[in-house]
Formats: C-alpha cells, structure tokens, sequence
C-alpha cells in the first residue's frame, strides 16, 4: 500500500515537472527536447510483473499525452520502455542479492556502472522511438539522428544529478512482513 | 491446437506489449477522427482543468507584460473612436434612392470574443494551444485567434464544452493565407517545424518587390482571419533560381511563448463563403462531367 502511494505522488510530481516545467520553458534548441517522466518506470519496484508494467507504461504515457496533445505517442515509447526493462534488470542485476535486498532500481541497489548503464539504454530507447514517429510524418534523418542523441544527452545530464542529489532510502526488505 | 496456445501462453508478455503497441499507435495515427470522440473530450475537460489552475498562478508572475500589451490595445482603439474623426462633408445632398437593394447598409462581418491561454505549447513540431473559452461560450471551429495586440495566432481545430484547440501558426500543418500590406500580394504560411521564430511564406511571386522588415498581414481572402491584422515581419529573403516564387521567412508578430489573453475571431459569413465554394466547385464539376 506504501508503495502504491509512494509511487503515485512520484508520477504526479513527475508529470508537474514534465508538463509545466520541461515542457513550458523556453525552447533550448530546436534539437532538444529533454523529458524526465520516463524515470518513474525506471524507478518502479523490481516486484512487478512484466505484464503489469507494460500496463502501468500505457496509462503513463496516455497520461502525458493527453496533457501534450498528442494522443499515443508517448504511450508508444513508453511501451517499449516497460517492455524492455525486465531484460535489462535480467542482464545487470547482480544475481544473488539485489532483487531480493532492494525494493527498486537505483545505483545503490544495482551499482553505479550497471545501473548507467540501464538508464542510458532505456533513455535512448524512448527518445529513438519518440524521434523515429514524428521523424515519419515530418523531417530529415540527419535531423533524426542529431535530435535523438541530443536529447538523450541532456536528459541524462538531468538524471545524474537527480541520482545523486535525491539519493533514494535503501530500505531492506525483510522476510517479516512488507 | 494445444501447441499455439502453448506458444501465445509463453510469449503472453509479448503479445501484451504487441497489443499496447498497436492501440497507443491507433490513438496517434487516428488522432482526428478519435479526436471527435466522447473520451478524448472528457479528457479535454480535464486537462483543461487542470491547466486552468496553473495558468492562474502564472499569471500573477506575468501581468505586468500583459498589461503592457492591454495598454497598446487601447491606445490603439481609442484613435478609432467616432468623435475622433469629424466630418467636413458640407456638399452632400439626399439623393432618392430607387434601388431595391440598401447598399448604404452595414453589416458586421467579424464578431470577437475575448478567451484566455491555459495551454500553450512551442518546442514541438504539432503545437496546439488550449483556451478556456468552449462550444457552451459559442466557439465552434475555424475561427480564427488572435494576440491581445492584434497579430494573428492560430485556428481553432477542435471545441469541449469549456475548452477550444487551436492550431498554432506554428504547426506543420497550418495554411494561412496572408499578404504584404504594401502591396496586397498574397501568399501561403506555413511552418517548417524548426525554428518557431520564424514562418515560412510561400507563393509569392518574385516581381513583387519585397523588403527586408516588410509587415505581412492576414489577406482579404482568408476565411478565417480577419483582413489586415498583423501577423510578422518579413526576417529573411530567400531567391530560389529555379522557381518564379520568392521564399521568405517572416518573424511572427505574436510572441507565441507569452501568449495569455487573445480574441477568437468569428467569421459570421464563414458557413456562407465556405458552401458557396463547394457548391460553385460541385456545380462546374457536373457540368463538365455531363457535357462528356
């Protein structure tokens, strides 16, 4: 129950700062645009299902869109986003403890080197796609190209400082209830 | 049998992520026409909402301009107030007028309504602005919008009950007919999606002489906007050798990242001018076909 609330105030501080923040402030560069609401399915409990995530990715992403005006394309990434993130945590999390000690992705429960790693995948992963659908009804691939890699930079360049200045508690799960 | 169920059983996953996939690219691809629909109105009504109330709060920090600009508008309507102008006309006499038609009658052509911003966007390729003025306040779409000065701002494209979209000058899709207000020669806006400080303006022919600083504004034969409101200043000259047309880029006269109180603007003869060109383009249409 915690989690659920705990979570629910993440995405909607998420979506503030994603819809009148990021989105309001003028315009960087033509090839910018950074997004940050991405980190709250990064940041979702190991505990939940593939499944479900691909789920809770679909309301986020609608969510967002429907505050942006464009219908699905959010929800799009954001699909790819959930769909490949059980991979990855496959891949990088040491075997024997971390799903089992932490309750959620962070550079603590995954260490600093995997858990970049994760970010920048899954970061680049949104922003390719988010590019590659409007790249289809409008633009040049070199514009493609630049855009994608631009904006996954400052956007990570946003997500490291966030690590390190709100560092998430490292609470254990024990065997003795939630 | 038992083997495919087998097979979509292991890859449920999969087939979730394939299923999402394809409803969240539905939504895009089908925008306008779900656009229409029931759901994507309730979710106007909330965002719109939700955008409302912060557009309150913001607008405490930004009056200031505002009322600058409020200033403008008034300076500029007090000079055309009636008993600014005095008639000297001693040489009239009353001539007995046998027509059947009153051509001395006015009629008000353009009926504004004033609406304020609550969402606003500019660093996408499709920007969209959201007022809080909807069907209930007798916004229906195709009206045109402009800035609190008076310079052009967008379409509206899609009306709630409380709220209107408009479709900014800069989306990819807008077309506005425009012309210079030197010499009345017209040509089409348009937006390439890069840079939102400036519009492209395309089909203007180059014996036409065009300045540098050059006012465009909204052309006699829009049907939305109304004729002679400013919409940007022309900012570069490009000569394409290959084609006759100019290629100009206009710096916009609305600053679309400040935009909060504007005007939506009714064409009251829109449904008129809009059927009579149908009709007139299905009537030569037959013609031609039954004369095969």
């Amino acid at each position: 129950m915690r989690e659920i609330i705990r979570n629910l105030i993440r995405l909607l501080l998420f979506l503030f700062i994603e819809v009148f923040v990021l989105h309001k402030m003028p315009h960087l560069h033509r090839f910018i645009s950074p997004s940050l609401y991405f980190l709250f399915l990064l940041w979702l409990p190991f505990s939940v299902s593939p499944r479900f995530l691909l789920w809770i990715g679909l309301a986020t992403g609608l969510v967002i869109d429907y505050f942006l005006q464009s219908p699905g394309l959010h929800a799009s990434a954001c699909l790819w986003l959930c769909f490949l993130r059980p991979f990855l945590i496959g891949v990088l999390a040491p075997r024997e403890s971390s799903e089992f000690n932490y309750r959620e992705p962070s550079p603590q429960s995954l260490l600093w080197a995997p858990y970049l790693i994760y970010v920048t995948i899954l970061t680049l992963v949104h922003h390719t796609w988010l590019t590659f659908l409007e790249w289809l009804s409008f633009g040049s691939f070199g514009d493609f190209l630049i855009k994608v890699f631009a904006s996954t930079a400052i956007s990570l360049l946003m997500i490291i400082p966030i690590e390190l200045l709100f560092p998430r508690s490292l609470r254990f799960r024990t065997n003795v209830g939630g | 049998m038992r083997n495919v169920i087998l097979f979509i059983g292991r890859y449920l996953t999969f087939f979730t992520f394939l299923f999402l996939q394809i409803v969240s690219l539905w939504f895009l691809y089908s925008f306008n026409q779900f656009h229409q629909a029931r759901f994507s109105q309730t979710a106007n009504e909330l965002t719109g909402a939700v955008n409302k109330r912060y557009k309150n709060f913001e607008n405490f920090f930004l009056q200031g301009e505002e009322n600058r600009r409020l200033h403008r508008v008034n300076d500029s309507l007090l000079n055309l107030l009636s008993q600014q102008v005095a008639t000297t006309d001693t040489s009239s006499r009353l001539v007995t007028d046998t027509l059947l038609i009153d051509s001395t009658r006015q009629y008000r052509r353009y009926y504004f309504r004033p609406a304020s911003v609550v969402f606003n966007s500019t660093s996408s390729e499709k920007n969209y602005i959201q007022l809080d003025r909807g069907s209930l306040h007798g916004i229906t779409e195709n009206m045109s919008v402009l800035n609190a000065d008076g310079s052009a701002v967008g379409i509206v494209v899609h009306v709630s009950p409380h709220f209107a979209q408009v479709m900014s000058l800069l989306h990819v899709r807008q077309k506005v007919n425009v012309s210079l207000q030197q010499t009345g020669d017209f040509g089409t806006l348009e937006w390439d999606g890069k840079d939102p400080g400036l519009l492209l303006l395309k089909g203007l022919p180059k014996s036409v002489p065009v300045k540098m600083g050059d006012p465009v504004v909204a052309s006699k034969y829009s049907y939305n906007f109304p004729p002679g409101y400013p919409v940007g200043t022309i900012a570069e000259i490009i000569i394409d050798k290959s084609t006759n047309f100019y290629l100009l880029k206009v710096k916009p006269a609305a600053r679309f990242n400040n935009l909060q109180y504007v005007f939506v603007v009714e064409n009251l003869q829109y449904a008129e001018q809009t059927t009579l060109d149908q009709e007139t383009r299905k009537k030569i249409e037959d013609a031609k076909r039954s004369s095969r």
